[in-house]
This record gives C-alpha cells, structure tokens and sequence, in this order.
C-alpha cells in the first residue's frame, strides 16, 4: 500500500511538470494550429535564467518571475523574426521552421555557456514531509503541482473571460475572419507566444529545483513527453494538457515499478502516443472537429 | 539523423584518400613529436576531457622544460570529440591522417575509447587512453586477441568491480546489495558486471539488477522499488551527471543505506547536482586521492596547484601519467616511429607514476593499486588503498 502511494506520488510529481510545459505547447497549438517545437529549448533558457538570477542570490520568487519575463520576450522576438513571416505559408513550413528554431537555441546554448552540465543552486528550503509508513514527500514536489494547477486556471482564465482571449479564440476559429472583424492577429499571436513562453521559462526554473541540473540540450526529451502530454489530452484544450501530463506521468512511474521493466518508460510513453494518434486523434478531451471544405 | 550519416560518409572518403598521401612518409621527420588529443572537450562528460587535457599539458610543459625526448619538443594536438562515439571516431582518424600525429592519446571515457580503437588499429598508430576502464579497450571482444596497438594507464573494470564488492563485503558487512546499471554506458555495464561476480563469490546476494540510461532525470520510481527491496548496499556504476541526481532523489525518498560508486562519479559537479548532505555515507573506487602521503603525489599536486589553481583530479592525475608513460615508451624506442613506440610500450614494466608503479601485463593492462574514497560534507576522504 505505501509502495502504491509513494509510486503514485512519484507519477504525479514527474506529470506536473510535463503537465507545466504541455500548457504552453498547446495553448501556442490550439490559437496557431503550430506545433512549437521550440518550446523544450525555450523551457531550456528559462532554466538558465533561473540558473543565473539563483547564482546572482536572488530568492526563489524572483529567479521564478524573471525567467518568464525573458522567456516570454524571447518567444515573441522568435514568433516575430521566424513565423510571423511566414504566416501564409504551408503549416509544414512553419513546423520546420520551428524545428530550425529549435537547434539553433541547443547550438547557442552550447556554444556560449558550454555543453556542460551545471549544478543549480539550492533556492528552496526543501522540507521533508514523513506520511505513513516511510511514505516521502517534500515542498517542491508540492510547489510544482500547485504551481501547474495554478497556471492553468489562470491560462483558462484569460482564454474564456478576457478581451484578449476571446481574440485568441478568435483567431484560433478563423484567422482571415478576425482580421475582417477588426481584430489585431498579429498582436494577438504576439500575446500567445507571450503567455507560452513565459510557461516554458516557469517550468524551466521548476524542473531545475526538482532535478538540479542544467544544460543547453535539457529540453528536448521533456520537451517530446510534454508534446506526448498535450497529446494524449487533446492539443489545444488547456486542461487537456493538466490531464494528459499527470496520466503519462503516472504510467511511466507505474511502468517502472515493476520488476525488471525500468527500461520499457520511454517505450510505453512514445507507444501510448502512437495508439492515441490511431484510435483518438483528437485525445481524451478532444472533439472530432470536422474540416471545412 | 540522416544528415550525420551522410557527413560521415563524406569525411570517410575524406579521410581515405588524404590517408592515402598520409601514408607516403611514415611518422613524423619534424622537429617535434606530435601528439594527438582526442578528448570530451565538450559534452556529457567534458569535465573528464578538460581535466585530463589539463594533465597531459602539465607534463608537456615539464617534459619540453627538460628539453623534450630525443631533442624534439612534444606538440600536443587537440580534437573536441563533443562526448560521443561517433565522433571520437571521427576526430581519431583526423588527427592520424590530416595531423599526421605520432602517438594518440585519449579518450577518457569507455564509450568513447572503443570508438576510435578500430581507426588507431588500422592506421597502426599506437594509442593510450588514461582512463578507459573497459578490457575490450585493449583486448578484441570477438576475436580474444589483443589489439595491440592499444595501452592505457589505468586499471580495468573488473579490477573496480572486484575492489568495491571486497569492500562491501569487508568494510560495510555488506550481505545483499542492488546494482542500479547506465545501458547505455559500456563502462556501467564492465563494472556491474564484475562487481555481481564477485560479490556473489563472496557470499553476498545481488537482490535486483535495476538500469538507467544516460540523461534520465527521474529516477524515484525504480529507487522506490530498490527502497522496499530494503538492500545493505546499492551500487551505482554510473557517471556523474545522472548519479549526482540518483543519489540525491535516492536520499529524499528516506533511503539511507550506504550508495557506491566508480571513478565515474569522480567530477566537482557531482555534489553541485547531489548536494554534500545527500552525498554523506558513499563510497567510491578511484585511482589516486590527492590525500595520499606519497611523495610523488604531493610533488604532482602542488605542480598542478601552481598552474591551475585547482587540486587535480583522478582524470588530471591519469592524463599526466599517461603522458609521461608514451614520453617514457619514446625514449626507450630510441626514435619516433609507430613500430618501435608501439613495442616500447608493451614493454613497460616498471614505470614510475603519480597513481603508482605501472607494469602493463599481457593484455597491456597495469597492473596498480585502487584507493576507496569516501564522500564527507561534499569532500572525497580518503579511506583504504587495495592492492591487486
């Protein structure tokens, strides 16, 4: 019994945090149709800004709050300077492009603060909480899941009761007929990338407190499980990606806690995303929306 | 993916048709002797690279001081094998065929090490890893033969297995242990092996063979299960960037038996990523702790201090050694040439290093001591030397 419990909270832990990237994945997914594979690396820089303010002394809060601020400044100067030019271009172009976008962030990130691993500073006072029966949880732990869940609503929030989200869906419903309508597309992607990245950077620095490293090709594979995450919950619903993460983090725990099978995760995960595209193309939450023609 | 296997393929009918020109003036009628580096400058493991680079420049540095060998200046040549195979391979055969270097030295890892074996066979260039601590290095997996162009400075896995299981047994009381093995590492994969024989010989139960790969971050599901397995030891063989998360996520899940480890874990990032308190009550083999009273080593490390301002390393020690053993293997050939070096050094019997006295057996393998280090408040102590 406590083994279940540990393992289930050892998968919910390990989902929040693809579940806090997924969100931006398919928030950027569900207004632009785009799957922003720059999104790990984004998360990677967020990382490294938390990596740098932690060093400078500042708090947790703060290290926190500037990593969004410069991640969410990145992702506009990409959407600007890498899609905003290619808006009317093929949606394959655009994915290309990101994938582009992508390496180029990794080779920066190597080349300029080296391949390296670096440890990250301790800015949590992490407590130890003893459940039941030898049962372990700490503050982090907590701290991310509150944090994911906090972020959604928020996310849920100004899609479905602010100006600008209602732009968004807008946007996301017909792009030519917004414009028609009046409203800024271009801002309002803008916005999109703004509120995403800014998720990256926060789950940057949070992946960071939980697994004390960073490095500049960190976000690639939980950049993947995050996609896998937003996936699995259908891409573009927001609490989609809340679901999605915390079930495929689940599954790879529960994978793993058995004997012997420590190394079918990878497997299991990449497998449930290749059954789901098969059977639920549009994931657990998803409608099946039909294409006009 | 198929980008790289296309630039390989390119760099290959390269490297073939300059290797051609390359062999027309067998070795180097210069007036230095051409070393090539072949090292993790960047990467996964770059902190074993640059250290041992590090080391190796040391001694260039006092080996030209003295005048150099046969009266040419050493010149190392460094190639950046970023940390992985296919690239050590690449950069071995650059350096022998477009840098025309004498004597190969590198890589440090044995991942790395195995993938430019079959290029310094080919060419028959001698080469001398410092730190590469699989057997198949020197001796052919398939085959059984010994590749004979191929040294190192260091001892074998089966060596670090054997030592940390004796130690377990001996030191800690050790009756069941779980062995957490990196797949995806060669190197993980000698130790675990060695250290499961031999600890099973000596009566100790292996509970479950548990793995990893390289560039996990989580690791609490399967140490979870490792926890209710409730073993006296648990070794982990791996390397420091996904150990320090090991041991540290292995600590917060309230497991606290004693965690052991090879020359692997043996990088100041490991307790940046650990953290000291998660690292208290762990233990590793290594090859020489800057503690030891030995004159030799303190000499070496105040040499190092000067220069570069840090204690050295097992991997600066080693690449310093290694250094000084080719240097030592070329002035017993008496001139610079790939056969008569290639001999020399097979015929080491008695070379004098910082790690110990080195005598290559057979498989061209030293024979020398392991010391056991343990982790205290983040600072490696040394605890017991075990002799072969």
């Amino acid at each position: 019994m406590e083994y279940v419990v540990q393992q289930l909270i050892n998968g919910i832990s390990i989902g929040s945090i693809y579940a806090l990237i997924a969100l931006g994945y398919t928030m950027v997914y569900g207004i632009m149709k785009l799957i922003n594979f720059a999104h790990g690396d984004v998360f990677m820089v967020g990382a490294f800004v938390g990596y740098f303010a932690a060093k400078a002394g500042l708090g947790l809060i703060l290290s926190l709050v500037l990593a969004m601020i410069v991640c969410a400044l990145l992702g506009v100067i990409i959407e600007r300077v890498a899609y905003k030019p290619l808006r009317n271009a093929s949606r394959i172009v655009i994915l290309i492009t990101a994938i582009g976008v992508s390496f180029l962030l990794e080779n920066l990130g190597i080349f300029t603060l080296g391949a390296q691993a670096k440890g990250f500073p301790d800015i949590v006072n992490k407590q130890q909480y003893h459940l039941f029966g030898g049962v372990e949880i700490d503050s982090v732990q907590v701290i991310v899941l509150v944090t994911t869940v906090v972020l959604m609503l928020l996310l849920q929030y100004i899609v479905h009761y602010t100006k600008i989200g209602k732009a968004m869906r807008a946007v996301s419903y017909d792009l030519e007929a917004a414009r028609l309508m009046g409203i800024n597309v271009d801002t309002t992607i803008s916005a999109t990338f703004f509120i995403g990245s800014a998720l990256a950077g926060a789950a940057g620095v949070v992946f960071a407190i939980m697994y004390p490293s960073v490095d500049p090709l960190m976000g690639i594979i939980p950049g993947l499980k995050a996609f896998v995450a937003a996936v699995l919950g259908g891409i573009g619903i927001i609490p989609g990606a809340l679901v999605g993460g915390l079930v495929l983090g689940i599954v790879e725990t529960g994978v793993q806690s058995f004997e012997g099978m420590s190394l079918w995760r990878d497997g299991v995960a990449f497998g449930i995303l290749i059954l789901i595209l098969i059977f639920k193309p549009s994931g657990l939450f998803g409608k099946n929306v039909r294409e006009k023609v | 993916m198929k980008l790289s296997k296309k630039l390989i393929a390119v760099t290959a009918a390269l490297t073939m048709t300059l290797g051609m020109v390359g062999c027309s003036k067998s070795g180097s009628n210069g007036d230095t002797i051409k070393i090539g580096a072949n090292f993790e400058m960047t990467g996964d493991v770059a902190a074993f690279g640059n250290s041992q680079l590090q080391g190796i420049e040391l001694a260039v540095e006092e080996i030209n001081k003295d005048g150099g060998i046969l009266g040419k200046k050493l010149e190392v040549i460094k190639a950046d094998n970023a940390s992985k195979a296919d690239e050590s391979t690449r950069m071995a055969s650059k350096l022998i065929t477009q840098d025309d270097v004498d004597v190969l030295l590198g890589a440090t890892t044995s991942t790395n090490t195995l993938a430019a074996v079959p290029v310094a066979m080919d060419k028959k260039v001698p080469m001398l890893t410092a730190s590469a601590t699989n057997p198949a290095v020197t001796v052919n997996d398939k085959t059984g033969k010994v590749n004979d162009y191929i040294f190192r400075a260091c001892f074998i896995d089966p060596f670090q297995g054997t030592v940390m299981a004796k130690f377990a047994t001996d030191k800690l009381n050790a009756k069941t242990a779980v062995i957490y093995t990196d797949v995806a590492s060669d190197y993980s994969k000698g130790l675990q092996k060695f250290f499961k024989q031999s600890f099973t010989e000596q009566g100790g139960e292996i509970l479950a063979e548990e793995s990893f790969q390289t560039k996990d971050t989580d690791f609490k599901a399967v140490l979870t299960r490792i926890k209710s397995l409730n073993p006296d030891v648990i070794y982990v063989p791996g390397y420091y960037q996904e150990v320090g998360k090991i041991v540290k996520q292995a600590r917060e899940l309230g497991i606290t038996v004693p965690m052991m480890g090879g020359d692997g874990w043996d990088a100041p990032q490991l307790v940046e990523i650990a953290g000291a308190d998660a690292l208290n009550n762990t233990f590793i083999s290594n090859h020489y702790s800057p503690e030891d009273p030995d004159a030799k080593v303190k000499n070496f490390v105040d040499a190092y201090k000067a220069k570069y301002n840090v204690v050295p390393d097992a991997m600066a020690v080693l690449g310093y050694d290694g250094m000084y053993m080719v240097a030592d293997a070329i002035k017993r050939a008496g001139e610079v040439d790939h056969e008569k070096i290639k001999d020399a050094l097979a015929n080491t019997t008695a070379f004098e290093g910082v790690t110990g006295k080195i005598a290559l057996d057979k498989e061209h393998n030293p024979v020398k001591a392991a010391v056991i280090l343990e982790y205290k408040d983040g600072k490696q102590v040394f605890k017991d030397k075990i002799q072969p």
